[in-house]
């Protein structure tokens, strides 16, 4: 899939896309439906207007709701002799300095009056204005903007800006993964297109999604996962093309152990395709068959009034009776076909995973890492990568010791990433004055061929420590 | 083998790395008959190498052994050899993922440097994507062109040895993302705008000095990019360690029963699995500026 060209319609919004809006800092992701409200920021308006856009445009958002491409923005002139102060010390915080009230404000944005427009009137009606610095008066006219404007940017989705949504806006639902601990997973993961990976995650879909975003197309996923059902509705969001989705597999991690003892018989007409029914989490449960579940509830009622009604000779009664037969029989082989397609996918991805011979292991979920990792990572090649991201620091450790015990890998690396966003203005550049306090741990490692049954002593990756005073000792 | 597709076995001509222990690896062109020295002994390339499975563990002549790993572009970020400063992994994955890279990704980058960063996005934009490439100083071009031959991803790349703040990038209207980690980045803003694609796309620039972020952020507010961004990232390694701490010893809470000069002190330890963190951190490499230029 070639995606180099310069086919114009890959860059604009098209009908049934998904998107993300923006404004600020701020992210939702969303389906584009004609004449179907959307609500962002207390805001309520229709995407209608963003079909056949760009990409990246910035929209107004006018009385009615509708979206209006916004014009280039001018450069405001600093040309202008702006009255200034020199510094604050003679400025009062009484909270008496804006003449506009809260419902002077309400009126002005009913009269339709722009978010610009707004912000002018609130500094004409600024006791304190102009005796703020230049500096300052940047601010407050920033702010403001901020508070009143009514712009929104509808942004192709991509694994930066979703992962950045999720952090700021859901955090719970991918265990707390700040967006550079995304990015550091997948660089040390070496994900790219041709591999054959392996995820384990409960983040929504987000890294699942990143992961084929880093593929396009090529190469082929196979998503492992506990209980019900696989999650992707993160996936969704991304708005990969459909040819994506063959690539993407799917194995319950239920039957992890048979495949790897032989032991699977994906042949069996009845394996539970379907993982885990009994502690089925149902609200997970996105591979609900609503066919089956019909058929489940409806065969017995069925059942039961075909048995009362054998005994009739009303020939109404008896053709009901046989349509309702019918109609049984149809859904029974809707439920077979179905469980016919399960059980096909499942010895598909069985047939990708048998190999063991798997490019890369990516682990992100709240399940304790450890088990998760070296039941896993027994379907990797040798010289292949692994990332497992923990939202706590302990059970890295564990991890970790454990594989240094039973071999197989090397290069362990236990770390953990810091960012700081900067202000970056004239004579006004520094740090941002909130940071992020964690983002997560990873720990990344490269398997190695296991062979015959280490003896005791293992050379193991460090020399031995020196005997410092506190007598650390390295993990050998 | 290639540095943007894994292969199983080590053929005669690969890149393989041989990892001698923690932190210590070392890159070797593989040939029939040929031989390398390690402090474990020599490992004989016909013998050990050809036809064996990356990952396997190689005995040496003097009987120690390592292991034979396939490259990466995270590999070859730690082994390669130096002709300039080079990027590390940390700093390379938050520009990946900032700059949206991906198969068929088209990309401008300059300066080339030492081709540490230019492994990554071959790696991320294959098989359909192209990496120009652009590098004043012309062996540092040349040595940049003759590896991505070795690592067989000369495919995807173009080299151009040239001025990018003077004569661009080569090409014009490409570009999904462009790169700059150049002594003057603002010069080169506009030869990075007309680089990119009509439809929009990413820029990076890469500056140790807070002075040089400062300019390059009013150059790309002047040239209308938007959604500019300055951020710095750091990565705290957490070292696993088994820590031995001593009890203190408060003595009984009874008389002693025969007097003695001093009661016998107890040897009671606890043994305490944690991390600490190295002696010294890697505290600044420079600041990523990120904006995105908006269609056309």
């Amino acid at each position: 899939m070639a995606d180099n060209g310069d086919n114009d319609s890959q860059h604009r919004v098209n009908e049934g896309d998904y998107v993300v809006l923006k404004r600020g800092d701020i992210y939702k992701s969303v389906q584009i439906q004609k004449k179907k409200k959307t609500v962002f920021e207390k805001q309520w308006f229709f995407l209608d207007n963003a079909v056949g856009e760009f990409y990246g445009t910035t929209f107004e958002v006018v009385t009615g709701g509708t979206l209006q491409p916004r014009k280039p923005k001018h450069v405001e002139s600093s040309a202008d002799a702006k009255e200034a102060g020199t510094d604050n010390r003679n400025i009062l915080d009484d909270g008496k300095s804006q003449k506009l009230t809260r419902d002077d404000i309400e009126t002005l944005k009913e009269q339709g009056l722009k978010g610009q427009e707004i912000v002018q009137q609130l500094i004409e009606n600024s006791t304190t204005f102009r005796d703020k610095t230049e500096f300052a008066q940047e601010k407050y006219i920033k702010k403001k903007k901020k508070k009143y404007e009514n712009s929104v940017t509808v942004l192709k989705p991509s694994c930066r800006v979703l992962a950045m949504m999720y952090h700021s806006r859901e955090p719970g639902k991918i265990c707390h993964m700040r967006y550079d601990t995304l990015a550091q997973m997948l660089t040390l993961g070496n994900i790219h297109a041709g591999s054959k990976v392996l995820v384990f995650e409960t983040c929504a879909g987000l890294v699942l999604g990143a992961v084929m975003e880093r593929m396009g197309g090529y190469g082929s996923v196979v998503q492992m996962y506990p209980g019900g059902g696989s999650v992707r509705a993160g996936v969704e969001s991304f708005g990969f093309p459909s040819h994506f989705h063959d690539t993407l597999h799917e194995f319950p991690i239920c039957h992890v152990n048979a495949l790897l003892a032989g032991a699977l018989d994906t042949e069996a007409k009845d394996i539970d395709a379907d993982a885990g029914q009994a502690n089925g989490d149902k609200s997970n449960l996105t591979q609900t068959d609503p066919g089956k579940a019909e058929s489940k509830e409806g065969s017995p009622d069925k059942e039961d009034q075909s048995m009362e009604t054998s005994t009739s000779t009303d020939p109404a009664e008896d053709k009901e009776r046989e349509e309702r037969e019918k109609l049984r029989e149809i859904r029974g082989q809707e439920k077979k076909v179905k469980m016919e397609a399960k059980r096909k996918k499942l010895a598909a991805a069985a047939a990708v995973l048998e190999g063991r011979n798997a490019d890369g292991l990516v682990i992100a979920s709240r399940f304790h890492p450890c088990p998760v990792l070296l039941g896993l990572i027994k379907f990797l090649a040798p010289s292949r990568p692994f990332v497992v991201y923990s939202q706590y620091k302990e059970p890295l450790i564990e991890c970790y010791t454990k594989l240094r015990e039973q071999g197989g890998a090397v290069s362990l690396r236990l770390t953990e990433s810091w960012i700081r966003h900067y202000q970056v203005l004239p004579n006004r550049t520094h740090p941002m004055l909130l940071m992020s306090g964690s983002g997560g741990y990873l720990l990344s490692g490269t398997t190695v061929a296991t062979d015959t049954p280490k003896t005791g002593s293992t050379r193991g990756e460090e020399p031995a420590a020196k005997r410092l005073k506190l007598t650390e000792t390295t993990e050998g | 083998m290639s540095f943007v597709e894994y292969s199983e076995f080590i053929q005669e001509g690969d890149v393989a790395i041989i990892f001698l222990g923690h932190d210590s690896m070392m890159p070797v062109k593989v040939q029939q008959g040929a031989q390398t020295q390690t402090r474990y002994g020599v490992v004989r390339h016909s013998k050990d190498l050809i036809g064996q499975r990356f990952g396997t563990k190689v005995t040496c002549s003097k009987g120690g052994w390592v292991y034979v790993l396939h490259p990466t572009p995270e590999l070859w970020t730690l082994i390669l050899p130096h002709r300039t400063q080079i990027l590390y992994t940390t700093d390379i994955a938050n520009i990946t993922m900032m700059l949206e890279l991906k198969p068929g990704s088209v990309v401008c980058e300059s300066g080339t440097g030492s081709g540490s960063l230019s492994h990554a996005i071959l790696r991320t934009i294959a098989p359909t994507g192209h990496l120009h490439t652009v590098e004043f100083h012309q062996q540092r071009a040349e040595k940049a062109a003759e590896e991505f031959r070795e690592h067989r991803v000369d495919h995807l790349v173009t080299v151009r040895n040239q001025d990018v703040c003077k004569e661009g990038f080569g090409v014009t209207g490409v570009a999904d993302a462009v790169f700059l980690d150049i002594p003057s980045p603002w010069e080169a803003i506009r030869h990075a705008k007309n680089g990119m694609k009509r439809q929009g796309g990413r820029v990076c620039s890469f500056s140790p000095c807070i002075e040089q972020v400062q300019k390059t952020c009013e150059a790309l507010a002047d040239e209308g990019f938007e959604e500019i961004s300055t951020l710095e990232v750091l990565l705290r390694v957490h070292d696993v360690r088994s820590i031995t701490l001593p009890l203190p010893d408060f003595g009984s809470d009874r008389p002693l029963e025969t007097p003695t000069d001093t009661p016998v002190p107890s040897n009671a330890s606890v043994l305490c699995k944690t991390t600490t963190p190295p002696r010294d951190m890697a505290g600044h490499t420079g600041y990523l500026t990120f904006a995105t230029k908006p269609s056309v």
